[in-house]
């Protein structure tokens, strides 16, 4: 157990009728309708449990308890969180007991009335399931030093053992008294707690520690500047000591950092006891803060709540707000004199504000898909009664059309194919989603049996551009031509489309470059305007043709001999490093928490088609907002990845002696470089270079034999289970958080990728042990070697992969598998090469000649078909054009 | 005659077992009653001929009237390859039983049902291949969490008090009756198995033995949520106090609506998982249409996945589905309990932990 506490657990404390009148005059007038209001403030405030303590003279406590626990059990967004009851009469605690489905917190026991007592109580929570929190309190009185904290504490603690009480269900309350009283044995109290608290946390595995932290400023009643100020104090430092849960007005915390210095350190004089006048200090300067009161206990704005129905709708549509849009729908319902009207009339209106909000980039595209999330949580609660009605009358729904999405065969990204179903659908298309690695017969299939009006294909890879060709090829033959084809993803482009994909097909297609221009695209695909797109489109892509093959013969290339007279010639003398290890080694428990800090968040943002580069993006007049909510919901979404190990992560990686011959890199066996075991295959530049520039190749950074030299590779996944839990989300209704998940694991498989890197730099191999970089420099990557990976720029074949995955036996070690296309799943995975040298870098193969390609067709043992087919991206020429 | 000395012994040969392989429990009892063509007569029987409500119906009633009959399916199961089957108790308390006005038998159907499916036990137990009995617990016909009046939310028809205590007379019934398991499913409201696990505990603390606990939820539908409103890991969270042997979910759903929730339970459960889904959603007749190979489809999937400790069927399912899921999932790994971090898991609605 650490002594510093990652999270602080937030107990309501407004639903206590010692500590709130109001909660109290509720209770005492029957009024449980302004109870549960107060109930769920809290729960809007952030509370994370809800204490409810009904210990009051003039209420009957056990009634009371099972009347208001019993009612918050039909309260959904109230028991959503879990319960703490809290009484002073076990009676009533055990009433409460009887009435909680969830794992509930006692508060409290105590050692006050004997071992016997207190060890039935323990046994009797046991068996009703539900945690609990001790007070330091025992036969002879309440604890208020620090030894008898930390005595009764470590006793209470044995006992519970001694009968088997789960110690992670255990929670101190060391008690928080009063400071600044004016008496002199008062002023040390908060050090007490705190000491206590980093004693017992260290001493006693798995417990927790809570305290009433309103208590610490009692005699500054009246004052809730100050005492605010003197909470927020407080907790900075009993947090930092190990407390992780408090007692608190949940929508009343002041920003430690927020805290107006001069009062600041007053409150912190008092708090750690640091000056025998603090509270004189303190009271000197309290009056100055008494006009401004505490901040307001507000929740959220909830003007708009006032609307009619309709406006209601919209607001709710436009902001993204889904909790109250199942009974705004039911009330429009009500009204409607059909459910299908409700989604024609007020849903869709509102979701033509997003979309011209969205179309005049006014709307951002994460807010966007959390529209998206109410309209489908409003169709989904209708759907059921236009099902009875359908059923009753016969009719049929009436759609914009039908879109086929999919993500051809071999490819296993969908994100941004889920981005443009989720929009597609909000403007009232049906879309059917076939999901990744859909066979082109499927697709065919499907979109004869559903008779869809237009087809869309993603792929974020290479060679997901040789799938598509091949499905219009099929669309063509399946006779088709009546449906357009759109094509969209990573890699795709206008270029390709017109020049590879079009041709296979009679029919049209057309390139959507992301997803705001899908949904134009469709409509007009669909609809009147149809012929003159269409024409627009031919027109188009007869000119990117025509432009391409015109700039082919352009561009002047060296010779395959004469580039590699211009390899870049690397002085390796002393300047290889040998590696810790030879072989493999597996890393299976990776930490997601220790990633957070080697994310980059720049193609973060630009995968929700947000541009700009982090942090700057936060703050940019145009998108700021947008990417602000977004890292927010992102920085949620990431603690709980994190905190409910949503993904599993694993990492393998391997180091070899290798040397290079030509453009090849051979490894072997061991350091005596007798027995090859493996060949690297690269790719060399063939553009003309200027002057004192070299025609890279992968080998280059490599020593050739005679020297000693290593090379290292990496396989990485954090999408273990990654699918199910996107799929849950979608089966939620919730694109949006399926989405924004899926984005976030891919982010953290490129930060396992950086930190590996980081690793292997620093300790692995080793070769850069003092390396000491900023996070800015890291992202910029500042640091000597590369790790470029297959299919990327500088090595375009995807196939090297194969070679990798079999020297690391990635499958078995990380459970990545390749597909027939060499995509990795699951999606969220990383693989490539490591080169130490120091001048090693990042670059481009760019296009290359006839002649290349038969050369590495040789050294691969392809034929030449093959080849080209792996290569078909980057080829200067046209394959089925040239002899 | 038992080949086992006593539960300890069959138990103790089960827990070697499921290390290596994923073991089968039975089908639904319901689907192989309904083809007997039972009358009203044949319910009850000569010793109940004279009471006043009808009894057809009244299925936990047969182990009384009709022995052979329940003797006889759960040998059918047994022969399908089945390692555990259910007693015939899934009502079979008081506060089910009060419908039939029988809720003074429910303490000896819950015996008898146990020493029925025992003797079938017996009959196919051998010394590499312990066959169990585990007794069933449904979720009785009230919900503790939830009124019954619209108009009076805070009203509840039961108090935890009653609920635990019919779930006592079962629990007693069946561990005198020689259960080696004991299993509270269909769980559509939280605090009804809690109620349960508290009767159970206390069963537990007075015969000064224990016995594994299979816990199984029912998620209602899509949205991922118990009747009552809970996720998958709330649920679980709220049940962990029991130590449960197994944890898992059955029936509302088939097992291709299975497969998510699943996922979601093996991501959080410290104990074996167990998952017994209905041969697909009803049909517009109330049917089931899954065909045994079907679903031995699917659930063969799981195997692969690593999800699964214990599977079967519910409603719907037969011994021929059973035959097939069986002979799916031989030779699979059964599910690895992978390390979890210490933690409060707290759960309202939704989990909490910290």
């Amino acid at each position: 157990m650490t002594d510093t506490v990652s999270r602080f657990v937030i107990v309501g404390e407004r639903t206590n009728v010692t500590g709130s009148a109001k909660f109290r005059k509720l209770i005492e007038a029957d009024d449980y309708v302004g109870a549960l209001a107060v109930a769920r403030s809290q729960v809007d405030s952030g509370a994370n449990v809800l204490d409810v303590n009904l210990d009051a003279a003039m209420i009957d406590g056990v009634k009371a308890m099972r009347t208001f626990l019993n009612l918050v059990a039909t309260e959904p967004d109230i028991a959503k969180i879990p319960i703490m009851i809290d009484s002073s009469n076990w009676a009533i605690i055990e009433e409460g007991l009887k009435c909680v489905q969830g794992k509930a917190i006692v508060n409290s026991i105590s050692l006050k009335e004997g071992v016997d007592a207190f060890l039935d109580h323990a046994r009797k929570i046991r068996k009703y399931g539900a945690a609990t929190v001790i007070m330091a309190f025992d036969e002879k009185g309440q604890a208020d030093t620090l030894e008898r904290k930390v005595e009764i504490c470590t006793r209470a603690y044995n006992l519970l053992m001694e009968i088997n009480f789960p110690p992670e269900d255990i929670i101190f309350d060391p008690n928080i008294f009063a400071v600044a009283t004016g008496i002199e044995e008062h002023n040390n109290y908060g050090v007490d707690f705190i000491e206590a608290t980093r004693i017992i946390r260290k001493n006693l595995p798995h417990c927790h520690i809570s305290g009433g932290v309103s208590n610490v400023s009692f005699s500054f009643r009246g004052n809730e500047a100050v005492r605010e100020a003197m909470h927020s104090v407080f907790l900075y430092h009993a947090i930092k000591a190990g407390m992780d849960m408090g007692i608190v007005n949940a929508g009343q915390l002041a920003i430690y950092d927020d805290i107006e210095p001069t009062l600041r350190d007053a409150c912190e004089d008092v708090i750690l006891n640091r000056r025998p006048d603090a509270t004189e200090r303190l009271l000197d300067i309290a009056g100055n803060y008494l006009a401004q009161g505490g901040k307001k206990e507000t929740g959220p704005d909830l003007s708009w709540r006032e609307l009619p129905v309709n406006e209601r709708l919209t607001h709710a549509l436009v902001k993204g707000i889904t909790e109250f849009i199942t009974q705004d729908t039911e009330e429009a319902r009500l009204q409607a004199e059909r459910p299908l009207h409700v989604i024609e009339g007020p849903l869709m209106d509102g979701m033509n504000v997003v979309g011209d909000l969205f179309g005049s980039g006014k709307m951002f595209l994460p807010q966007v898909v959390k529209s998206a999330r109410v309209m489908k949580e409003a169709v989904a609660y209708l759907m059921p009664f236009m099902e009875a009605e359908k059923e009753e009358m016969g009719l049929a729904q009436k759609s914009n059309g039908k879109i086929l999405m999919a993500t051809v065969k071999g490819d296993v990204h969908d994100i941004g194919k889920n981005i443009v179903g989720v929009v597609l659908q909000c403007n009232g298309f049906d879309v059917i989603d076939l999901g990744v690695m859909v066979p082109t017969e499927t697709i065919i299939q499907r979109a004869i049996d559903e008779k869809v009006d237009v087809i869309g294909l993603s792929g974020l890879i290479t060679p997901s551009l040789d799938e598509m060709c091949y499905v219009a090829q099929a669309m063509d033959k399946a006779g088709l031509k009546d449906i357009p084809l759109m094509i969209g993803g990573a890699t795709t482009s206008r270029t390709h489309t017109a020049v590879k994909i079009a041709p296979n097909f009679k029919g049209d297609t057309f390139y959507v470059t992301d997803a705001s221009r899908a949904v134009p695209v469709v409509q007009k695909l669909v609809g009147d305007e149809k012929q003159e797109y269409v024409a627009e489109n031919k027109r188009d892509q007869e000119n990117a043709r025509n432009a391409h093959y015109a700039s082919q013969d352009k561009r002047p290339r060296l010779s395959l001999e004469d580039a590699r007279k211009n390899s870049l010639k690397l002085d390796f003398e002393g300047k290889t490093h040998k590696p810790s290890f030879l072989g493999t080694k597996v890393f299976d428990e990776i930490n997601l928490a220790e990633l957070k800090d080697y994310i980059d968040w720049t193609p973060f943002f630009a995968s929700w088609e947000l541009a700009g580069s982090f942090p700057a993006i936060l703050t940019d007049n145009i998108v700021g907002s947008a990417a602000s909510n977004l890292y927010k919901d992102a920085q949620v979404m990431l603690e709980r990845i994190i905190n409910e190990k949503m993904v599993g992560a694993k990492a393998v990686i391997g180091f070899w002696a290798a040397n290079s011959i030509g453009d090849d890199i051979i490894l072997y066996e061991d350091d005596a470089r007798q027995s090859p075991i493996a060949t690297f295959h690269t790719l060399r530049q063939q553009m003309v270079k200027a002057e004192g520039r070299a025609n890279y190749a992968l080998s280059d950074f490599v020593s050739p034999v005679g020297n000693p030299d290593y090379v290292g590779g990496f396989a990485v996944t954090s999408g273990i289970g990654e699918i199910d839990v996107a799929n849950a989300f979608k089966a939620k209704h919730d694109d949006y958080s399926a989405i924004l998940f899926q984005s976030l694991c891919d982010r953290l498989a490129e930060a396992l990728a950086e930190y590996m890197h980081a690793k292997v730099r620093r300790e692995l191999w080793g070769y850069a042990k003092d390396e000491n970089l900023s996070y800015e420099d890291l992202i910029k990557e500042k640091y000597h070697g590369i790790r470029p990976a297959a299919g990327y720029p500088a090595q375009p074949d995807h196939t090297e992969k194969e070679t990798l995955f079999k020297l690391l036996d990635a499958t078995n070690a990380t459970g990545i598998s390749l597909t027939s296309s060499m995509a990795m799943d699951p999606p969220s995975s990383v693989s490539g090469l490591y080169f130490a040298h120091q001048d090693s870098e990042y670059f481009g193969v760019g296009r290359i000649d006839k002649e290349q390609v038969k050369d590495y067709s040789i050294r691969k043992n392809w034929d030449i078909k093959t080849t080209e087919k792996w290569l078909a991206p980057i080829l200067s020429y046209d394959p089925s054009t040239s002899e | 005659m038992s080949i086992f000395k006593n539960r300890a012994e069959r138990l103790a040969k089960t827990e070697e077992i499921i290390k290596s392989r994923i073991l089968i429990l039975d089908g639904a009892m319901g689907s192989l009653i309904q083809r007997l063509g039972l009358e009203e007569k044949d319910y009850r029987g000569e010793r109940f001929k004279d009471v006043k409500i009808d009894q057809k119906g009244n299925n936990d009633l047969l182990v009384l009237t009709k022995p052979d009959a329940i003797q006889s399916i759960h040998e059918q199961y047994f022969a399908a390859g089945c390692d555990i089957v259910e007693t015939n108790t899934f009502g079979a308390q008081r506060v089910s039983q009060a419908d039939y006005e029988m809720e003074e038998y429910s303490y000896e159907m819950n015996k008898v049902a146990a020493q029925i499916a025992r003797a079938a036990a017996d009959k196919f137990e051998t010394i590499d291949s312990p066959k169990l009995v585990a007794g069933s617990i449904g979720p009785t016909t009230k919900l503790l969490s939830l009124s019954p009046k619209v108009d009076d939310p805070a009203y509840r028809d039961i108090s935890f008090d009653e609920m635990k205590d019919a779930f006592y007379e079962q629990v007693k019934g069946l561990y005198d009756g020689g259960a080696d398991l004991l299993l509270v499913e269909t769980i559509t409201d939280t605090l009804n198995a809690k109620a349960a696990i508290f009767a159970i505990e206390t069963l537990f603390e007075e015969v000064g033995e224990t016995l594994p606990i299979m816990i199984s939820g029912t998620i209602t539908d899509m949205s991922g949520r118990t009747l009552s409103g809970q996720t998958v890991e709330a649920f679980y969270n709220s049940v962990r106090h029991a130590n449960p042997w197994s944890i898992g979910l059955n029936c509302a759903l088939g097992p291709k609506q299975m497969k998510a929730f699943l996922s979601d339970l093996a991501r959080v459960a410290e104990c074996k998982i167990s998952c017994h889904p209905n041969a697909g959603l009803p049909n517009a007749f109330g049917g089931y249409d899954e065909t045994p190979h079907d679903m031995c489809e699917v659930i063969s999937t799981w195997a692969i996945d690593g999800l699964v400790n214990i599977v079967g069927g519910c409603c719907g399912t037969t011994p021929d589905h059973i035959k097939h899921i069986a002979h799916g999932v031989e030779g699979k790994k059964p599910r690895q309990i992978p390390h979890f971090e210490t933690a409060l898991r707290l759960a309202g609605l939704e989990p909490f932990n910290f």
